[in-house]
């Protein structure tokens, strides 16, 4: 797999990032401590960059419809300046992959894919829109990946950070902007203003921000953040902390939690899934029936919180275990840094995904007490 | 660039070994791991030591090290008896990554017999360390 870098990979570099591998890009883990970038996010405001995802533009006449087709939500039904959180399905029901899908028109669309799923996803969308289905798809499909920078801001202080980047007769454009909403908005970046597409979105259960960025622009737009913060509100962040942030949250991760083998039932994703809609979709046949046959409910298993009673954490692919037998297995897991105490989601058997039932990880050879808990493990007081 | 403490000995599973330079005699030696395994293993959120009396074995795991990210086996470098654990690592894991060859050190044990231990010149050039 060739390597790629982000736009601001000189600026990790200068920041002394540590960097890893995650899905072909050469990421910041982290730039000291893991634990202070995670804690900086919960408290003030973490920067991150995001660059790796991927940016699929989706426009034309029949671009609401389009999607409605290629994807299991229903589309053609948010409001121009909402942002959906979505699965992209295969025929199967696999899930290739989650995303957030941005109106920013009545016919035009900002689809954000995961890095490691985005160029199979740009993929899929261009192949299903080439489709004949219903007569076929007046749509234009644009993957902007490789141009487009993406930085997040995110944490309690992420608002008051940007504000300071923003023209005053701006600011109810950000302060108004609701969760799941996104909206343009003129910067300041390196002495000169930009209109840039600003989202409040994000993975890390706080409030917060993602801005897309032209890769020309993005070391200038994230040095102009780092130069407006005050000392010690706003901590460069890596995926380290992206990831024990997002498990706090409840968040699923593709690869771990999300599967082409899985389904969205067993994940919790259910509501995702707009079976209701009078539209065919890609993999709605499929998907039907696995709801119909208990997926998640009555059958097979479900992803649950799993909260260590002791201090050791569970990992992924660790078993679970009830009374010494295996029924289930782990997806993500670590001590949560917010909360003191280990944290897992996993899938174990319908029959024990039960709040309050206790439950053991084995965690190399021994079996250590954890309880099913409701997700999310962290919420932030509003 | 990890650091690595030039007086100490190490072993290829990154635990560091010292002498008691005060005492020629003494056969006691401190035990704890290496900057460059706490650099690869990210911040330290809990340690399990082995006991005070219990028999290690040089080569076999004694215990474990976990971080947020990961969590890896605390091998014995030495064999013998332990005689002194760390009760400060065990409230604060933390110090395990600040002060790694310090406050940090893990456990001591009476040694009776050595396995395998590098120089801190061979461990560095071995695991891109910096003396």
């Amino acid at each position: 797999m060739t390597e790629n870098y982000t736009a601001l990979y000189e600026e990790h570099k200068k920041l002394g990032a540590s960097f890893t591998d995650f899905g072909g890009w050469q990421m910041p883990l982290k730039y000291s401590s893991e634990l202070a970038e995670h804690h900086a996010v919960r408290k003030s405001a973490g920067l991150f960059d995001l660059s790796h995802m991927g940016e699929v533009w989706v426009t034309g006449p029949d671009a609401a419809a389009f999607l409605d087709y290629a994807l299991v939500g229903k589309i053609s039904a948010m409001a121009i300046g909402k942002a959906k959180y979505s699965l992209i399905a295969n025929e199967d029901g696999g899930i290739i992959d989650d995303l957030i899908t941005y109106r920013r028109g009545e016919q035009k669309f900002l689809v954000v894919p995961n890095a490691g799923n985005a160029t199979v996803v740009a993929a899929a969308l261009a192949e299903r829109a080439g489709s004949a289905h219903e007569g076929g798809f007046d749509v234009a499909v644009r993957d902007a990946s490789a141009e487009t920078s993406l930085i997040a801001v995110q944490g309690p202080r992420a608002q008051d950070i940007l504000l300071r980047l923003v023209p005053a007769a701006q600011h109810e454009l950000v302060t108004g902007l609701k969760y799941y909403a996104a909206v343009d908005v003129p910067f300041l970046v390196g002495g000169t203003s930009q209109e840039l597409l600003l989202a409040r979105t994000g993975y890390t259960g706080e409030d917060g921000f993602e801005i897309f960025v032209a890769n020309d622009d993005a070391a200038a737009l994230w040095q102009s953040l780092v130069a407006v913060a005050e000392e010690g509100e706003l901590t460069p962040a890596g995926l380290a902390s992206r990831d024990s942030l997002r498990l706090e949250a409840g968040m699923p991760l593709y690869g771990n939690e999300l599967s082409l083998e899985g389904d969205p039932f067993s994940a919790g994703l259910g509501p995702v899934v707009a079976l209701s809609k009078e539209r065919d979709f890609v993999g709605k046949a499929a998907l039907a029936a696995t709801k119909e046959a208990g997926a998640g409910t009555t059958k097979g298993r479900k992803l649950v919180g799993l909260r260590g009673l002791g201090r050791r954490a569970g990992r992924g692919h660790y078993p679970v275990l009830k009374d010494g037998s295996k029924v289930g297995e782990v997806t993500s897991g670590q001590p949560s840094p917010t909360l003191g105490y280990p944290v897992a989601m996993a899938y174990v058997d319908v029959a024990f995904a039960e709040p309050g039932t206790a439950l053991d990880i084995d965690l190399r050879g021994k079996a250590e007490p954890f309880e099913v808990v409701a997700l999310p493990f962290y919420k932030r007081v509003k | 660039m990890a650091k690595v403490a030039p007086e100490l000995q190490y072993s290829d599973e990154h635990e560091w070994v010292a002498r008691d330079s005060g005492n020629a005699g003494s056969n006691i030696v401190s035990i704890g791991i290496s900057a460059v395994a706490t650099d690869a293993l990210g911040d330290i959120v809990y340690v399990d030591l082995p006991e005070v009396g219990a028999a290690v074995t040089a080569g076999e795991t004694c215990g474990e090290v976990e971080s947020t990210k990961s969590v890896s086996d605390l091998y014995a470098p030495v064999t013998g008896e332990v005689t002194e654990t760390n009760p400060a690592v065990v409230d604060d894991p933390s110090l395990i990554n600040s002060d790694p060859y310090g406050a940090g050190w893990l456990f001591k044990v009476a040694a009776e017999s050595d396995g395998p231990l590098l120089s801190a010149q061979e461990y560095a050039s071995k695991n891109g360390g910096e003396l």
